[in-house]
């Protein structure tokens, strides 16, 4: 009687420690997504609605901004997400030799910039990467180019500009997470592959990836998600241009909303596109990290 | 490395490193010069110092409330990380701690709920907190961050190494589940902490989508939506900016310093 009776008060108890919480992710998360499911089905300007069944869905299809949006965001999340994810790993690995000298300087400094503010990266990158700017002088002293390259001003150029920014912040936050799961590592393992002849290159593929297998997909899946919303960097070193060739679905959801005449019914049409894509990525990447570990 | 002899090896891992290193480092360095140059010699990619410093701090403080938007920041990131570390930590905490079916259930729902970006909330969002009269307010900035589901999945999984031996004995000793949490866990779980004030403080004070929709009153901007401002002008005062960003930045970085130590431990602790 007694012991039920302490497994009831526990059981309140530990409501009031959720509770707060899960008052306030009902009201700033669950209420709007229904909202903004409404939302996706009304039309009009401004707040005069009137509901419009699928015609935002239609309009998507017709609509060359939103299209090259989506291709854009995709593009990046295809190119960057893969680079940035074998760049923290291998980083990972070789900061967890325990032989390796100066290991506090390398962590360090490869985890620092995701530190910066916003504004202190998109304003360095804008200045750093500026026509005449050091990025170019540099390349062209260690002859890596001839020309000097127009990072803001070429469509292709852009893209890869936008790349390096998110790689060069992102790629030491991965890289922590691929650190303290290595920690976890039995070494032994490495030193009977060593004993069987694995080289290291094997070791890594063999061993060290399947490992770290479900902190990858956990840092894949973050990163997918942060890219499907990309939107900080493209606004304030872009500003989605060259003609459009930055411009991610973020950006325009922010446009559509507050920059142009609002239309509140198609931004929310076009925020669910990215759930979708969230829904259907994160999906795929469980069932082949599934797949994978038969 | 492939049968290379093992000193080749390593030279290449200390390269690639070292590269990796300078890469990274750079445009804090490029920061710091070009806060002491004109913004002619910044776009002409000078980089080595040069004497323009006070100028440019002048200009700074000329241009914008540096006082103001400083004060804005810090008190939203405050705020915001205060709030944020107690409700989302209370939840990690009684997530781990409490079991019940119903409990399972929920945390699910929330991992869900991870997947949903923000820019399919920002317009409910923006339309609710109107409704509130919140526009221009902190309330409005911090209120919608405040249970992160991040930090209450990272909190619960942090708590997995919290020993149990510890709160019975705080029972025994007749300690209430309040008692316990604050005078056993919150001291216990110190570099949990550590890293959960980085990783939130960082995000409010570097947030700028959220505040750029919200803030709409020039007093009540946050210094990242001022800076940013600068830059879009159409021939923007590098140095000054430059100038700016590292007052800017200075704040993550001092706290990150502080933490760093911690902030690996609670890494660990928190993957394990």
């Amino acid at each position: 009687m007694a012991n039920a009776r302490l497994g009831r008060t526990e059981q309140i108890t530990g409501w009031t420690f959720i509770a707060p919480a899960l008052v306030l992710l009902g009201i700033f998360m669950l209420y709007p997504i229904f909202w903004s499911l409404w939302m996706s089905f009304q039309v009009g300007k401004g707040m005069n609605f009137s509901f419009g069944g699928f015609a935002n869905i239609v309009r998507l299809t017709k609509d060359p901004v939103f299209i090259r949006a989506l291709v854009n965001t995709l593009t990046f999340l295809v190119v960057q997400v893969p680079i940035m994810i074998l760049l923290a790993l291998l980083a990972a690995v070789a900061l967890n030799d325990p032989k390796l000298r100066f290991r506090g300087f390398f962590r360090t400094a490869i985890f620092l910039p995701c530190v910066t503010s916003l504004i202190a990266y998109s304003t360095l990158f804008k200045s750093m990467f500026a026509t005449d700017g050091i990025v170019n002088k540099m390349l062209m002293a260690i002859w890596i180019i001839q020309e000097p390259i127009h990072w803001l001003q070429d469509p292709f150029w852009a893209k890869v500009l936008i790349i390096i920014a998110i790689t060069w912040r992102w790629t030491g936050y991965n890289m922590v997470f691929y650190l303290a799961a290595l920690q976890n590592v039995d070494r032994s393992i490495y030193e009977a592959a060593r004993i069987d002849g694995a080289s290291g290159w094997d070791q890594f593929w063999q061993i060290t990836v399947p490992m770290l297998k479900p902190v990858i997909l956990f840092t894949t899946i973050v990163s997918t998600i942060g890219t499907l919303q990309l939107f900080d960097e493209v606004n304030n070193i872009t500003q989605g241009g060259p003609s459009d060739s930055t411009l991610t679905l973020s950006l325009y959801i922010y446009n559509l909303t507050f920059k142009f005449m609002p239309s509140f019914g198609y931004s929310a049409t076009v925020s669910w596109v990215i759930v979708l894509l969230v829904a259907v990525l994160s999906f795929a990447q469980f069932a082949i990290a599934r797949d994978r570990s038969k | 490395m492939f049968n290379l002899p093992h000193f080749v090896a390593r030279s290449i891992t200390y390269l690639l490193l070292s590269l990796a290193a300078f890469v990274s480092i750079f445009p804090f360095f490029w920061m710091v010069v070009g806060a002491t140059n004109r913004s002619v010699d910044i776009g002409i990619g000078k980089a080595t110092f040069g004497d323009q410093l006070f100028v440019n701090a002048a200009n700074f403080f000329a241009t914008v409330d540096a006082p103001r938007i400083f004060w804005n920041s810090a008190f939203i990131a405050l705020v915001g990380t205060v709030l944020t570390l107690a409700v989302s930590s209370l939840a990690g905490y009684g997530f781990e701690m409490f079991r019940s079916k119903f409990r399972e259930r929920i945390f699910t729902l929330m991992l869900l709920l991870l997947s949903i970006p923000f820019a399919a909330l920002m317009v409910p969002l923006f339309v609710m907190i109107s409704s509130f009269k919140l526009v221009g307010t902190v309330a409005a900035v911090v209120l919608p961050g405040i249970a992160s589901i991040f930090i209450i999945f990272y909190f619960r999984q942090a708590t997995k190494a919290f020993p149990g031996e510890l709160r019975d004995a705080a029972r025994v000793d007749g300690l209430n589940e309040w008692q316990i949490f604050f005078y056993i866990y919150l001291p216990t779980m110190r570099s949990t902490y550590a890293a959960a004030i980085i990783i939130v403080f960082m995000a409010n004070w570097n947030n700028y989508l959220w505040p750029l929709i919200v803030l709409n009153k020039p007093e009540q901007k946050t210094a990242t939506l001022v800076i940013s401002s600068l830059t879009s002008s159409y021939t923007p005062d590098f140095g000054m900016i430059l100038f700016g960003t590292i007052l800017a930045t200075l704040p993550t970085l001092i706290i990150f310093f502080l933490l760093q130590r911690r902030f690996v431990e609670g890494m660990l602790g928190a993957v394990k």
